[in-house]
Order: C-alpha cells, then sequence, then structure tokens
C-alpha cells in the first residue's frame, strides 16, 4: 500500500511562522479606522520585506499570498471586492519587488524597496477598481491621496524593516540567522 | 524628550543615497498627481460668446466690465476675481442674470434672446457640446 508523506522542510516552517505573522498584522491592522477605504498601513508588506531580505522572493510571494487569503477569511472578506483589491496589489507589489530586488544594494536599501512595493499595491488596486468596481474616470481624483498613504506608509515601513535587518539578534525573532 | 528626538532622528541614517532618490520621486509624484488632478475646477478665464463666436477672454484675476451687444441691447458681464456674472441683459425673463455668480470652471450663464453667453473656462472642458 502506498502512502504520500508530504515532509514539511525548514522553509515550510518558516513560511508558515512569517504567514502567521503577517496575518496577525492585517488582521489587528483591520481594527483601525480608516478616512478612505484602502488607506491602510499596510503592517504585514513588513513581514514580506524581511522575508524578501532574509529568504528571497520565492518564500516573500508565499507568505505575502497566503496572507491575503488567509487574512480575508479571517476578516470574512474572502472573494469579497476588497479580498480581490488586495490581491491584485499583493501580485502587482510582487511583481514589481521581483524587479527591484536585485537593484544595487549598496544604493538601495529597503525604504526603496518599500516605496516601490506600496506604489505598485496602490496601482494594481486602482487599477482592478477602475476596470471592475468604478468603471468612471473620476477614480483617478482619489489618486494623490493613496499616493500620499503610499509615500508615508512606505517610508515608515521601509524604515521598521531596515531596522529590523540592521538588528539581527532581535530576542523575539529566532528567524533572523540568513539559512541559507 | 530630547532623547526620544534623537532616536527618531538617527532612523534616517538608515537611508541610502538611493531610497533618498525614491522618495524624492514618491513625494514629487503625489504633489504632481495632486496638482494636475485636482486643479481643473478652478477656472482662470471667463469667455464671452455672441452668437456662439467667443467675443472676449476676460481674466478673473482682477475685477472688470464688459459690455456687449446683442440683437435685443446691451448685456453687462461684471467680473470679481474668481468669480464672473451676467449683471444687466435686455432679455425678457433674465434667467442669466438670476443665475447670478458663476464660481465652478465649466459653469455657463446663457442669454438665449440675447444670444449671449457666459462660461467660465475650465483646462478640460466638463462638457462635449452646447446647444441652444
Amino acid at each position: 500500500m502506498n502512502t504520500l508523506e508530504i515532509r514539511a522542510d525548514a522553509s515550510d516552517y518558516r513560511v508558515a511562522r512569517y504567514a502567521a505573522a503577517a496575518i496577525m498584522l492585517s488582521v489587528a491592522e483591520a481594527a483601525i479606522p480608516s478616512p478612505l477605504p484602502g488607506v491602510k498601513p499596510g503592517l504585514a508588506n513588513i513581514v514580506v520585506l524581511l522575508v524578501l531580505l532574509r529568504h528571497g522572493w520565492h518564500e516573500a510571494a508565499w507568505v505575502a499570498l497566503l496572507r491575503v487569503f488567509a487574512a480575508n477569511l479571517l476578516l470574512g472578506q474572502l472573494f469579497a471586492p476588497g479580498f480581490f483589491l488586495s490581491l491584485a496589489g499583493s501580485l502587482f507589489s510582487l511583481a514589481t519587488l521581483a524587479l527591484t530586488v536585485s537593484l544595487p544594494r549598496r544604493w538601495f536599501g529597503p525604504v526603496s524597496l518599500s516605496l516601490f512595493a506600496a506604489f505598485a499595491h496602490m496601482l494594481g488596486q486602482m487599477l482592478l477598481a477602475r476596470v471592475w468596481l468604478v468603471p468612471h474616470e473620476g477614480l483617478w481624483a482619489l489618486w494623490p491621496v493613496f499616493s500620499a498613504a503610499a509615500t508615508v506608509f512606505g517610508l515608515v515601513n521601509g524604515l521598521i524593516v531596515a531596522r529590523l535587518i540592521a538588528e539581527p539578534s532581535v530576542p523575539a525573532n529566532p528567524e533572523s540567522v540568513p539559512s541559507s | 524628550m530630547r532623547a526620544d528626538w534623537r532616536g527618531h532622528l538617527r532612523a534616517l541614517h538608515l537611508l541610502r543615497a538611493g531610497d533618498w532618490l525614491v522618495l524624492l520621486v514618491a513625494i514629487v509624484a503625489t504633489l504632481a498627481a495632486a496638482r494636475s488632478l485636482w486643479r481643473s475646477d478652478v477656472p482662470e478665464h471667463a469667455l464671452v460668446r455672441l452668437r456662439g463666436e467667443v467675443v472676449a477672454r476676460l481674466s478673473l484675476d482682477k475685477p472688470a466690465e464688459f459690455r456687449v451687444r446683442g440683437p435685443l441691447g446691451e448685456t453687462l458681464i461684471e467680473v470679481q476675481p474668481g468669480r464672473a456674472r451676467v449683471a444687466i441683459d435686455p432679455g425678457p425673463r433674465q434667467y442669466c442674470v438670476k443665475q447670478g455668480w458663476l464660481t465652478r470652471a465649466g459653469a455657463v450663464a446663457i442669454c438665449a434672446p440675447n444670444e449671449i453667453s457666459l462660461q467660465l473656462d475650465a483646462r478640460r472642458s466638463l462638457y462635449d457640446s452646447l446647444v441652444y
């Protein structure tokens, strides 16, 4: 008799742990009142960027997408419009990170990556909203608000990532030593 | 408190040269977007038309008056900073006068009997066409 055994390796456990942290941040963040739907700190992106810088794009993509599905499931938003906006933002963000992660690290640190990701997230959401949810040119009037939010939160999240990367011995983080 | 501030400022050392550049581009892009997307509602000129043809393009910077003669008589256009109105018109029903001050880009007051219209310009036309 054949049994199919799925063995979880170290990277699977790592992805699960990081995704859990990202999901927790997303759920906590949902409690923060927002003046406009879509203007959020995006704290889960801190985790995604950390994984990207420590373990590469592949694992970061797993964490980001697990976060989108699980956080929306927990919030009762799975397959609601907000979920698809979140998914579109994440996919754009991950695609942008795949392109920008190989920029010279000497000049472009976590803050650059965070800003790129934040703007890509916004662009993905706006494009999907424009073609699907609000098919009207008036939607672009919101662009400056989202752009300002992306600038501020991109900067803050990037600084947090830079700080966490610069201090590899943060006790709450057993994963801080790159394994590969 | 001072030590706190220094601590926050030290966080800026985490920014590398390229980060400053990206941040600057993000800020400039945001300001440019706000400028280009949010300014369309501020009119700059008042267009006076007689029989559909522009006879005057009045700047909304300073107060001014403009008289134009139509088939029924003289119509007086009054301009103040940021707004314009038809002050006097010989038309029988006075619709364009009662409309009062026009302040928004694209707003129109039409004195149909005298074949005169007053419109505040918009950078982008808010209407495809106007027929009367």
